[in-house]
């Protein structure tokens, strides 16, 4: 099968995935027991103009099936309707702090991958030795910290004792300004550090899985510096796995920065979910898990795509 | 341990194997061991040879001591009598012991000592009469810590095993019958695999409100779908052999295949997955009690204290938030290292990697 077909064939498989998403996002509401004219008007007693009125406006006199492609063309358009609590629109909210959480996850992601790769590869080189022991002993302590509690700690050391971070972020100065980003360094190594822990294992097993293999054998045979070796050849095979579980991480960033951004009060929109299903503000908590889900789905396509791409033989 | 085979030169004329674990077929059933006996011998299972290569591996069985040890400490932390709805029963003691040294939830734990300093009223630094601290109302955290394992530890337990009913039949039947059945499960799977572990947690827990049950559920509709994947995957390998199709072929029931071939030769990636998720459950359940959607901040649970005192570490009162912390901390990791125990006691050839993680 080429590469075309692979991904057409990925791609067929993804949009019922996405429609199930956003079934089962907007199901959630009608999961809840009690009208959803409740949640809107906060239980208030409202004479029966004013309620058909409301039902009107949210499109609540409709049948369930209408309501529901109602809101996804809305969503596929961006519009999510208007939050139950600020009376804003729902998009420009999330689009308020999203470019904060991204900042973070980016941050969390490169600093996984800037990590874990060397890491990886020298606990593979030298395995079985103190510089592996190290590494594993780091991989099982950066597994089971809790991340919320790490952010802490880094709070008390760098924020409390050295004094060489704010302790509530410098929202003011601006996404991409010295002092947010320097301030975001703590909340992303927080968030990064499980992940560096999973790569760096990962890197390690698939590259000792690599140099056993005769190819090695025979780049060394034929007298290549051991630097290109393992740069030109090694590390590249041993790569492929490794790139592909790292596009998997996204789930497990976007998980850590819904409890971490708790931590540090940051203005991303794990906070701003978390704040919403305490008020049960319903449109934004749909948009966000809506968002999530999918960003969520097409982290996983692009994964198996490279995946595919770097290596010719896999296709399913 | 596999040795670096790219040292040594090979010696002539000899065959040398590769990618041959020599450490691991030591562990391994040995014919040798068979003597002959005149009484028929249950023979000896896979559990026992799996329990036998566990019970060497000493970190694994450091972890196992440290959970016993955390749960000794929660159930023995304060007595515990038979709730007031139990008619007749009620109010009886079944466990007499009180190993915390002050009531959990007493607040006058300092009354009679004079505060250390005089911004710090309630919270005391460790000290010999408190040697974890207290807390921001004046409460005993070692006390708090010992007690709130019985959720947070409950949690865990009560989860996974809630999940593996879940998971393992779906999972077996999928696997086992394909076609339809194994459409419908392996898709709802993959959709909810669409929602990070957490945020598929929140929005059950938006849905159904908070307390410890409803936790729970929120916990086991993110926990079972590992294992059912994982089951399914197993069993279609597993239900190719030959002993299956015999098994079929002298009669036995759909059902008496799947619980007696099958499953018992489909589990250990199920068992050592579940082994891991007590931890994941564990952290995910203070994840959310932190984010204030867990327990009511009435109770112990340990990401509760931490959620309570999330100020204290900007503040520099680092024990209110360094112990419970920790506590979980060292939970997890004495499960992680259980886990990998596990792996290797089913797998002995297996890599050592860390656990599947989302």
């Amino acid at each position: 099968m080429s590469l075309r077909r692979f991904v057409l064939k990925r791609l067929l498989i993804t949009i019922p995935l996405l429609l199930g998403v956003s079934l089962a996002t907007f199901a959630m509401v009608h999961f809840i027991p009690g009208d959803p004219i409740d949640f809107i008007t906060l239980f208030t007693e409202l004479d029966p103009e004013t309620e058909a009125q409301i039902r009107a406006q949210y499109g609540l006199d409709k049948p369930v099936y209408a309501q529901y492609i109602d809101w996804v063309i809305s969503a596929a358009q961006g519009d999510f309707g208007q939050s139950i609590i600020s009376k804003r629109s729902v998009t420009s909210l999330i689009m308020a702090r999203l470019p904060f959480t991204l900042l973070m996850g980016s941050m969390a992601f490169v600093i996984a991958v800037v990590t874990a790769i060397p890491t990886g590869v020298a606990a593979a080189y030298y395995r079985n030795t103190t510089v592996d022991q190290a590494s594993r002993i780091f991989a099982l302590v950066g597994i089971a910290l809790p991340n919320f509690w790490l952010g802490l700690i880094l709070i008390l050391v760098f924020g409390s004792w050295l004094g060489l971070f704010p302790i509530l972020p410098p929202t003011d100065s601006g996404l991409l300004s010295v002092d947010m980003i320097a301030y975001t360094l703590l909340p992303a190594i927080a968030i990064g550090t499980g992940s560096t822990a999973l790569l760096m294992r990962l890197m390690r097993s698939s590259m000792v899985e690599e140099l056993d293999k005769d190819y090695v054998k025979m780049a060394r045979a034929k007298g290549l510096p051991e630097r290109q070796v393992i740069g030109k050849h090694v590390l590249r095979n041993s790569l492929i796995s490794v790139v592909t579980v790292a596009a998997i991480q996204v789930a497990f960033i976007i998980s850590g920065s819904v409890v971490v951004e708790i931590v540090f009060a940051y203005p991303g929109i794990g906070r701003l979910l978390v704040n919403r299903v305490g008020n049960r503000d319903f449109p934004v908590i749909q948009a966000l898990v809506l968002l999530i889900g999918v960003s969520v789905i097409l982290a996983n396509l692009f994964a198996d795509v490279l995946y595919a791409y770097l290596d010719p033989r896999i296709r399913y | 341990m596999a040795t670096r085979q790219n040292d040594t030169e090979p010696e002539r004329g000899r065959i040398r194997i590769e990618g041959f674990d020599g450490e691991a077929v030591k562990d391994r059933q040995l014919e040798s061991e068979w003597k002959p006996s005149l009484q028929s011998e249950e023979g000896k299972g896979r559990l026992y040879y799996a329990w036998r290569r566990f019970k060497r591996n000493r970190l694994a069985l450091f972890g196992a001591a440290v959970i016993a040890f955390m749960t000794l400490l929660a159930v023995f932390a304060r007595p515990i009598r038979v709730p007031g709805q139990v008619p007749v029963l009620a109010g009886q003691v079944v466990q007499p012991f009180a190993l915390a040294p002050a009531d959990p939830a007493n607040q006058n734990v300092l009354t009679g000592h004079t505060p250390p300093t005089l911004e710090n009223t309630f919270a005391w630094p460790p000290s010999g009469l408190h040697i974890f601290g207290t807390d921001w109302a004046g409460r005993d955290i070692l006390s708090r810590i010992m007690y709130g394992g019985r959720w947070s530890l409950s949690i865990g337990f009560i989860a996974v095993a809630v999940a593996l009913f879940i998971g393992v039949p779906l999972g077996a039947v999928a696997g086992y019958y394909g076609g339809y059945v194994d459409e419908a499960v392996m898709r709802i799977v993959d959709l909810l695999y669409a929602f990070p572990f957490i945020v598929l947690a929140i929005a059950v827990i938006t849905i159904l409100g908070r307390g410890y049950w409803e936790l729970i559920f929120a916990l086991v509709t993110t926990g079972w779908l590992a294992y059912a994947r994982i089951l399914r995957g197993e069993i279609l390998s597993v239900k190719e052999n030959e002993y299956v199709t015999a098994a079929k072929a002298l009669g036995a029931k759909d059902r008496s295949v799947i619980l007696r071939h099958i499953l018992p030769n489909a589990m250990a990636p199920v068992i050592v997955q579940a082994t891991l998720s007590v931890g994941t459950t564990v952290l995910a359940a203070a994840a959310l009690g932190f984010i204030g959607l867990g327990l009511s901040p009435a109770s112990a649970e340990w990401g509760v204290m931490l959620r309570v005192e999330d100020d204290s570490m900007a503040r520099g009162r680092w024990w209110a938030g360094f112990f419970p912390g920790f506590a979980i901390f060292m939970f997890v990791l004495a499960i992680n290292l259980v886990g990998d125990g596990v792996r290797d006691a089913f797998d002995p050839q297996g890599d050592t990697s860390g656990g599947e993680f989302r």
